[in-house]
């Protein structure tokens, strides 16, 4: 404005920048809080998950590992638990395996659009269930998906449900066929099982009660 | 909107191109969310032909593009009356254009007919990326940024030659950054966590923050143009709006980062930037209204009655003032803090928010300069509604307005039995959705949605035979008044 403005309220100068500090102070703090974050969510190493140190986002050889999903009295939430070692697929993965493992299972939830209709750590589509804590899900623990598709172990249930949805239906809404391979479906597995391991600070919470709930029917039906 | 022959500048035309493209989208995205609806329903419809996964993909993905694309031929359109020169680089404007527009083709047809590959990084390239709203493969990616750093090399470039107004400022700046975030998801890592930081840069700061201030930027455009508002009064509301946009967006976007594995303090930080997002909003409503009724005031007291020279822009102006205050600011506060969103994140919650927000806060205000565009393109001084203008303004505001309401209501049902009574997983995931209320809510949003459809038949339909009408309508009103002087 040519005129001077009778009040500093009115005047585009001092509005322009604030406009300018206001995002720029944003902007910087949001880069430094980016810094701290990216320090505390970048992947632990193996070593690191022998030791029982803990990572928000733990080494890919946490397959090699019991996972579960516990109430932390402390922080008023469950919390991801490494337990002692457990077979994988019938076999303990070398830290260069499992990272190649988790990278291929990576790629191809995206390659098979996992997330249009399933969600990953509560993103994604609502047309399935979330998958951020599937490995832990009471359907693959408590007999049901390893009984339907003949399997010993919930890995190979799992793995062999990848490959052939449509074939064991357990509700209308059906899984389609993505053409899924053996190895994809391995390395899927692998992600899923690397994904219930991260600290989700408490999301979803009190997960699968329903296993417990559900005993004897539901009131849903 | 099928010709624009009363318009001067070459960079307008290129404009009104890219409404045309956007019109297509828009319908191609209504018809693929009604698809997505019926398989809600009836998950039988085209299994293992055209999934869910597919159709809502297209769903999002033509709404995103289609709105980038309105967005581009806004700023077109809008150079020339701002800078008051011609794009600098109108040819190589026009090449990209086609460019954009054959990638797009080739992307979506890719979506529809091959639709997921095997999983290694050539599926990444040439099919699909499988990261909600950035699925567009690398290529595509790549394709995009060169098509938007010639797009951006023609707006800077003129706006340094030009008239450097305060609304072509905001443009400008905030163009590089809503251009520079889309590098942060081009990026593939095998760690989820970072992929999802990385990925709401992209999302969130576009929409609820670089998006946001190109729509303040456009209803001041708007407002000097359709109502004649003074624009030093628009210019500063316009760097208020910046200021409070900027300033609660981005670092409302912690409130996508409770539940990543990203830290706690992540809490604190979303919950209070992120609950005032929603002050902008009431003051973009409150602006709007009050230039609106300080012009109408000018007018009457003058004796003239109407302060619109375009009555089917300005009701969609102001179906964005509201509808963003309503559909980002109070559907987005719903949920925004941790204490509720542990429950909500994840369920129709957000996708009744979803349909609002976009819809409320960029769909109407880029409908708005399609309007300005046609008014442009056949030259009428006073554009007013038809019958067709009042159908689809009524039908789609009503019809999102309903599926909203119906998302809501389902999302509310998988929030109490899903979440908190069962804790979610598989099973309890199933039950609630085989809830009677939650079948009867999906019911009600494929019902609205097909509303919503009809009334884009009328928007689109008013919007290819308005300009003709009402050019016609105006020659013989002068005609008439030449012949009775």
């Amino acid at each position: 404005m040519s005129k001077k403005s009778a009040s500093v309220w009115t005047s585009i100068r001092f509005w322009r920048r604030s406009a300018a500090w206001v995002t720029g102070t944003a902007t910087v703090l949001l880069i430094w809080l980016t810094f701290d974050t990216m320090g505390q969510i970048s992947m632990g190493s193996d070593a690191d998950l022998a030791k029982g140190i803990k990572h928000r986002i733990p080494a890919a050889t946490v397959i090699n590992y019991h996972v579960d999903y516990q109430f932390d009295q402390k922080r008023g939430h469950e919390v991801p638990v490494i337990g002692e070692k457990e077979k994988f697929f019938g076999k303990e993965w070398s830290a260069k395996d499992a990272a190649a493992l988790l990278h291929h299972g990576k790629l191809t939830s995206q390659a098979k659009n996992c997330m249009n209709c399933h969600t990953l750590l509560g993103n994604g589509g609502y047309y399935a269930p979330d998958l951020t804590k599937a490995w832990l899900d009471a359907k693959w623990n408590d007999g049901t998906m390893t009984g339907i598709t003949g399997k010993n172990t919930k890995e190979e249930a799992m793995a062999e449900f990848l490959m052939h949805p449509s074939q064991y239906p357990t509700h209308a809404r059906m899984m389609p066929d993505l053409g899924i391979t053996q190895d994809e479906a391995v390395a899927l597995v692998a992600f899923l099982k690397h994904m219930s391991a991260i600290d989700t600070n408490g999301f979803p919470r009190n997960f699968s009660q329903s296993a417990k709930r559900l005993e004897g029917g539901t009131h849903a039906h | 909107m099928l010709i624009n022959g009363e318009l001067k500048y070459e960079s307008q035309k290129l404009g009104m191109n890219y409404f045309r493209v956007a019109l297509v989208l828009f319908g191609a995205q209504l018809l693929m969310g009604l698809i997505a609806a019926i398989q809600f329903l009836y998950p039988g419809f085209l299994f293992e032909i055209f999934d869910f996964s597919v159709s809502r993909m297209v769903h999002i993905n033509a709404l995103v593009v289609w709105m980038l694309y309105a967005m581009i031929g806004s700023v077109y359109y809008m150079i020339p009356d701002e800078t008051g020169e011609e794009t600098v680089g109108i040819g190589l404007g026009k090449l990209a254009f086609w460019i954009l527009t054959a990638a797009v083709a080739v992307v979506v047809l890719v979506y529809i007919f091959i639709q997921v590959g095997p999983g290694n990084e050539s599926t990444i390239w040439f099919i699909n990326e499988g990261r909600e709203y950035l699925e567009a493969p690398r290529w595509a990616d790549i394709g995009i940024v060169a098509v938007v750093l010639v797009f951006y090399y023609n707006v800077f470039a003129t706006y340094m030659k030009g008239r450097r107004t305060g609304i072509m400022t905001v443009m400008v700046a905030n163009l590089f950054a809503l251009a520079g975030l889309y590098l942060t998801g081009m990026f593939f890592t095998d760690n989820i966590s970072v992929d999802q930081y990385w990925w709401w840069w992209v999302i969130h700061l576009w929409v609820e923050a670089t998006w946001e201030v190109f729509v303040g930027t456009l209803a001041a455009y708007a407002l000097v143009k359709i109502i004649g508002a003074k624009r030093e009064i628009v210019e500063m509301w316009l760097w208020i709006e910046v200021l409070m946009l900027f300033g609660s967006g981005i670092l409302g976007l912690g409130h996508h980062y409770f539940w990543i594995g990203t830290p706690e303090y992540w809490w604190e930080i979303g919950a209070l930037f992120s609950s005032l997002e929603p002050v902008p909003l009431v003051a973009m409503f409150v602006h709007v209204l009050y230039d609106w009724g300080k012009e109408q005031g000018h007018c009457e007291s003058k004796g003239s009655a109407h302060a619109l020279n375009n009555s089917p822009a300005m009701a969609w102006v102001t179906a964005n003032a509201f509808g963003n205050f309503l559909g980002a600011g109070i559907w987005g506060f719903f949920h925004t803090l941790p204490q509720v969103n542990i429950y909500t994140h994840g369920t129709q919650f957000t996708a009744a928010h979803g349909h609002l927000a976009f819809f409320g806060a960029y769909a109407t205000i880029l409908i708005a300069m399609m309007y300005i565009g046609v008014q442009g393109s056949y030259g009428i001084k006073k554009m007013t509604m038809t019958f067709k203008t009042k159908m689809a303004l009524t039908l789609i505001i009503f019809g999102v307005l309903g599926m909203g309401v119906a998302l809501t209501i389902a999302g509310y049902e998988q929030v109490l039995v899903e979440r908190a009574d069962l804790g979610g997983g598989w099973d309890a995931y199933f039950i609630a959705q085989d809830l009677p209320w939650y079948i009867q809510a999906q019911g009600w949003r494929l019902a609205m949605g097909v509303v919503t459809f009809v009334g884009f038949i009328y928007l689109a339909w008013d919007l290819l035979t308005i300009g003709a009408v009402e050019s016609a309508q105006e020659e013989s009103e002068g005609a008439a008044a030449a012949a009775a002087a």
